[in-house]
């Protein structure tokens, strides 16, 4: 087993762009649940709009690339407004699970049959991201330090995606430490009490779930530039549960917690592959198939949901005093 | 003492559990691309050729399956083209997809990449593809069996049955569906009355039951069955322990079940590796049963060692909905890789003909599945009404505090409500995998409906979940009347979502006070 | 019992005593009211929680809602400051309809209400509790939050007042505190000064001084009259008999949802029915009944 290029690769993938992706989707899903206190279990929903913003726009519409991306967060910000007036009305409970089945109803929607000449049904959309590496400032090449290396493609698209996950993150630290943040926070503490103070708490509400749905939408976007082909499939509710992870493994209600969960989680996930590919390959595991493995994988991160509740509910970087105030 | 004994059992079964699946091991572990023409129907010997860049990666010919595979040097993007000029002259490349498609592979991955056919000037035939793409690390990849995600089938409709024929026909299958709701969600809104929590591992337990059952009514080459010794001697052990414990001396009944333990271990032991060979199943019935038990004694054990230790830790109710997110994930995938991603049908009540009942034409195994699902609930129905333990449950559900200050032992209801959810939900795969087919996410599509169901009829009263059951198994089928099937499950979600429009806390539900 | 029985004395309200002249019949009409409500009715199930037939508050008193446990006050709370929803009735405050207006809309109209079952906001320290509860702040909105230029100035106002209310109520040396942190009695008190933050013009409290201790409530009580004499209206639910006859100017009393006595503390302390209904019922019932869910 060559635990160097096991390394390698980990890091790899926790500083590529799905790692990227990922953070930001799961910003979003902190502004909701970390900071609102709304149980989102459909962030998925989001990504899927807006990676189908951009495909669609481009492909099936021609229009340019940043028009796709305007189109995304428009969606976004629609199917926020259809979540959010039936749903933020009710109790939590409901809520989660009006999220998950929205989101779901969306892909089925989409990978429907009469949805086909727009979405191209199950089978998507390709080849609408040209724009974006044809503007590409890097030469050809691969770029990197030792056994870590990115192509010219990986290194353009790491630099868009970090990009937008440090503007989000910079626009959270400012929107979370404002009397705006305030509010928002007093609404995950008791919704009446604020509300009993003359704050419009489904305004608010509804601001923080348009909000982190669009920087849902922007990652789901750059899944869909990223690998330049979309199907429903790939939005599946497993990646809102992975989300979920990442935030409660990063610490939800911090501004950094979701970026440090999806950078760890992703290092973790991809050492747990390899090793258990590598021994795989050398036939200490025989009763191990390759696709297994993916399989494994998710169960992994079913059971990182249940030890971090367990045993450390803050997450890394979150705040264990907090976390004990008062248990409601 | 007891403690070693699991340990021991334990090892036993992971060994157990190694001989067979190491007979079809194979080390197939890199990236590869496949596929199979088959539609409208399997080709044989059209030529793909894969690409990276300009570089051409491999080429291969579709087999007498029309399927092919190439495996690739790593993850990366890759350009698979289908040579037209090997396509038969009476079909013609699909527009789309076409017959140049882009990919891209992760690492690890086994992509399935989907060509398809057509007779020529039909290149938009209006036939659904069943695949789903592949999505999370070849975890999803839905192979065999055919059956579109989620879509629920009804038996004799097709697209030329009169419009009277089709309703009737929808509305038996929709009461079927729907009755397997019931079953399953009845568990799922008694958890939620007792303990507040919703449980989103449950759809898993559905398919728990419907795996068991499979596991031994086909005996799964060996395994089955020795799991089964291993059951009974389990069983057997610590009913004799516990039997014996008192009434002799100290050490025999410890001595005692460890024999039998002992003795069953050698036993499943000698029948797994007979195997195939031992040509005797548990007919489905018995397996049914012996699902239910353990679809019982599942859901007990996570009660026991995992809600309730939880809630003694006083863990909001919010971590608890993510635990059980973490469950339903583990069991899922771990069922997935024990048993495999196809689809399967059950050996025995397949191929029956129709028995015509007037203007209803229904096999008698849906039927039976009838019959008994009307059973079950009108069982369930009493114990809820009559007995103590069912009256105990109810009074919970209703208010937990009040319960309990009454004098009710919270703890153990809630033991038993668990119990009773997991048993029934096992029961409702099983009836599930009858009427359809059994497969690792089949729960998973089943949950949303069963939230659709509880939340109808008002989450956490046992009545509303069957109402709510029926209704969203009818909506979900007629729904097909007018629009395509791909959308049933859709239908079924949006009304319940249109019903919390209206009445927020359900529609048996009652508003909770403010200040 | 009409609720057309007003016998306001010709001349108006004496300065002091503003409640002079007005009969200690249920439903009464009174000189200057802020708050009116009519024929507010609420059931859940069979049980009607709520029927009142006519009931007025006297702008810049102390009035006080007193009845046996289970009687409705916190209903009627609920449902005046849009909390809840009526099945029948209509009710104004400062002569404006506040039919089916959101629980922020009345708040932000002047009438602010704190909970029986105290609300403190558990995550958010002391100081941040006070400050959520000030109004027209610019940085509360969306876009206004990223100019940190346009609200530093009125949250630097807001923080100062912020601590003189704190002061005020012994709380200042908690201010960077979790809510969450503060005793039972604390909470009232933070509570009660996040109310006075949104600056109303009256407030409603629902058992203040339940958990607080007696040394304090008497510093209360001096901050309540206080409110009165600087112009606002008090609304309060009290099951303290001492406390009550102390301090109020005028007493409703509920039971079974209806109003069936109000008047000043010596009329009430006069009225058989009211002996009957409540003060006879109280020592019979369990004090705590309905504290905790
Ligand atoms: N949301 C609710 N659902 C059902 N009953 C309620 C609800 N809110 C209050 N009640 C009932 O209404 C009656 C009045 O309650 P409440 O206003 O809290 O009385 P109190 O005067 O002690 O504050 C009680 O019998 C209570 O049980
Ligand atoms: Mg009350």
């Amino acid at each position: 087993m060559d635990f160097l290029y096991i390394l390698a690769t980990a890091i790899e993938t926790a500083i590529g762009p799905i790692a990227a992706v990922y953070a930001l989707a799961a910003i979003g899903l902190n502004l909701h649940f970390g900071y609102t206190g709304l149980l989102n279990f459909g962030q998925v929903g989001f990504m899927l709009v807006g990676g189908y913003g951009v495909a669609v726009s481009v492909s099936t519409f021609g229009l340019p690339l940043w028009a796709g991306v305007l189109a995304s967060i428009g969606c976004a910000v629609l199917l926020a407004l259809l979540l959010g007036i039936p749903t933020l009305r009710l109790r939590a409970d409901y809520l989660s699970i009006c999220t998950i089945a929205v989101a779901e109803v969306a892909r089925l929607v989409y990978r429907a049959e009469f949805a086909r000449d727009v979405t191209g049904g199950v089978y998507g959309l390709q080849g609408f991201a040209s724009a974006f590496y044809d503007a590409n400032p890097f030469p050809r090449g691969d770029y990197g330090i030792g056994d870590i290396s990115f192509s010219a493609r990986d290194l353009w698209m790491m630099i868009a995606a970090w990009g937008l996950v440090l503007v989000a993150s910079v626009v959270m630290w400012l929107l979370i430490h404002s009397p705006w943040g305030r509010v928002i926070k007093g609404i995950r503490e008791d919704e009446e009490a604020v509300r009993s103070l003359g704050k419009n708490v489904f305004a608010y509400k509804m601001q923080s779930l348009v909000l982190g749905g669009v920087f849902g939408a922007l990652a789901g976007a750059l899944i869909a530039v990223n690998q330049q082909t979309i199907t429903p499939d790939q939005f599946m509710p497993q990646v809102t549960f992975y989300l979920w992870a990442m935030l409660l493994l990063g610490g939800a209600g911090r501004t950094l917690g979701p970026v440090l969960g999806a950078v760890v989680m992703w290092f973790l996930l991809t050492v747990f592959d390899e090793t258990l590919r590598s021994l795989a390959a050398t036939g200490v595991l025989p009763f191990l198939q390759g696709s297994d493995v993916g399989a494994l994988r998710h169960a992994m991160v079913g059971l990182a949901l249940l030890l971090l509740i367990v045993f450390r509910p803050q997450g890394i970087i979150g705040n264990r005093k907090e976390m004990l105030v008062n248990v409601k | 003492m007891r403690r070693r004994l699991v340990t021991v059992l334990l090892a036993v079964i992971a060994a157990i559990l190694a001989v067979p699946a190491m007979a079809v091991a194979d080390d197939q572990s890199g990236e590869n691309l496949n596929g199979q023409i088959r539609i409208p129907e399997t080709v044989e010997g059209i030529d793909i050729t894969v690409f990276q860049g300009d570089e051409e990666i491999g080429a291969v010919t579709t087999g007498s399956d029309g399927s092919w595979e190439v495996e690739l040097p790593g993850p990366g993007d890759y350009r698979v083209v289908l040579d037209q000029e090997s396509v038969p002259d009476e079909f013609v490349v699909d527009e789309s997809p076409g017959a140049e498609i882009e990919v891209s592979v992760r690492p690890g991955q086994q992509r399935t990449v989907i060509f398809r056919l057509a007779p020529p000037g039909q290149e938009e035939a209006e036939a659904s593809p069943s695949e789903s793409a592949d999505s999370g690390g070849g975890a999803d990849a839905e192979a065999d069996g055919g059956g579109e995600e989620g879509v629920t089938t009804a038996p004799g409709v097709s697209a030329g049955t009169p419009f009277g024929t089709k309703v009737v026909q929808l509305a038996v299958a929709g009461l079927i569906f729907g009755l397997i709701i019931a079953i399953s969600a009845i568990g799922l809104s008694l958890i939620f009355g007792t303990t507040k929590m919703i449980n989103f591992a449950h759809g898993d337990l559905v398919t728990f039951g419907a795996v068991m059952a499979m596991l031994f009514s086909t005996g799964a080459g060996g395994f089955g069955n020795s799991l089964l010794v291993l059951l009974v001697a389990g069983l057997l052990a610590a009913g004799a322990g516990s039997l014996l414990s008192g009434r002799a001396p100290r050490p025999v009944p410890a001595v005692v079940a460890a024999v039998i333990a002992l003795v069953g271990v050698a036993a499943s032991t000698v029948v797994g590796i007979q195997g195939e060979a031992l040509d005797w199943e548990v007919p489905l019935a018995g397996a049914a049963l012996v699902a239910v038990l353990m679809g019982a004694a599942f859901g007990a054990g996570l009660e026991r060692y995992v809600w309730r230790p939880l809630r003694n830790r006083n863990v909001a109710l919010i971590q608890m909905f993510i635990v059980s997110i973490g469950i339903s994930l583990m069991l899922r995938h771990i069922l997935l890789v024990a048993f495999g991603g196809t689809r399967q049908r059950y050996d025995e009540f397949q191929l029956q003909e129709m028995w015509r009942l007037g203007p209803i034409a229904i096999t008698p195994r849906d039927l039976s599945i009838v019959g008994l699902s009307v059973l079950v609930l009108v069982l369930v129905a009493c114990m809820l009404q009559f007995t103590r333990i069912g009256k105990a449950m109810r009074a919970v559900a209703d208010n937990r505090d009040l319960a309990e200050s009454s004098g009710i032992d919270v703890n153990r209801v809630t033991l038993y409500v668990w119990s009773l959810g997991g048993g029934l939900s096992a029961l409702g795969g099983v009836f599930y995998g009858l009427n359809q087919t059994v497969y690792w996410q089949m729960g998973f599509h089943l949950l949303l409906l069963m939230f659709a169901a509880v939340t109808l009829g008002g989450l956490g009263t046992a009545y509303g979940a069957m109402v709510g059951g029926l209704v969203i198994g009818l909506v979900a089928q007629l729904s097909t009347l007018w629009f395509p099937s791909q959308l049933m499950n859709a239908w079924a979600l949006a009304i319940m979502i249109v019903v919390l429009l209206v009445r927020p806390q359900g529609i048996l539900g009652r508003r909770e006070r403010v200040g | 019992m009409s609720s057309d029985a007003t016998e306001v004395t010709a001349g108006g309200p004496a300065p002091v005593d503003r409640m002079a002249g007005v009969a200690a019949t249920p439903g009464v009409a009174k000189p200057d009211p802020i708050l009116k409500a009519h024929g507010v009715r609420r059931s859940f199930g069979g049980l009607t929680a709520v029927d009142v037939e006519h009931l007025e508050v006297q702008r810049g008193t102390i009035t006080a809602l007193i009845g046996p446990n289970g009687a409705g006050k916190s209903t009627l709370f609920n449902l005046l400051t849009g909390f809840d929803r009526v099945d029948a009735g209509e009710w104004s405050f400062e002569g404006r309809r506040l039919n089916g207006l959101g629980g922020h809309r009345v708040a932000r109209s002047g009438m602010v209400r704190t909970f029986q079952l105290t609300k403190a906001l558990t995550r958010l320290t002391v100081l941040d509790n006070m400050l959520l509860a000030a109004q027209g702040q610019l940085g509360e909105r969306v876009w206004g939050a990223f100019l940190r230029s346009g609200w530093r100035g009125q949250e630097r106002a807001n923080i100062e007042r912020a601590e003189q209310l704190l002061e005020r109520f012994k709380l200042l040396d908690k201010r960077h505190e979790m809510a969450g942190n503060l005793s039972g009695g604390q909470r009232k008190l933070l509570e009660m000064a996040r109310s006075l933050m949104v600056d109303p013009s009256m407030v409603m409290l629902d058992e203040p001084m339940a958990g607080v201790n007696p040394a304090l409530v008497q510093s209360l009580l001096g901050h309540i009259t206080a409110l009165r004499d600087d112009g606002m209206t008090v609304l309060f639910v009290e099951h303290d008999m001492d406390v009550i006859m102390g301090i109020s100017d005028w007493i409703v009393v509920l039971a079974q949802g209806q109003v069936i006595a109000e008047g000043r503390p010596e009329d009430i302390r006069a009225d058989q029915r009211v002996v009957d209904a409540y003060l006879g019922a109280q020592h019979g019932e369990p004090a705590d009944a309905e504290e905790g869910r």
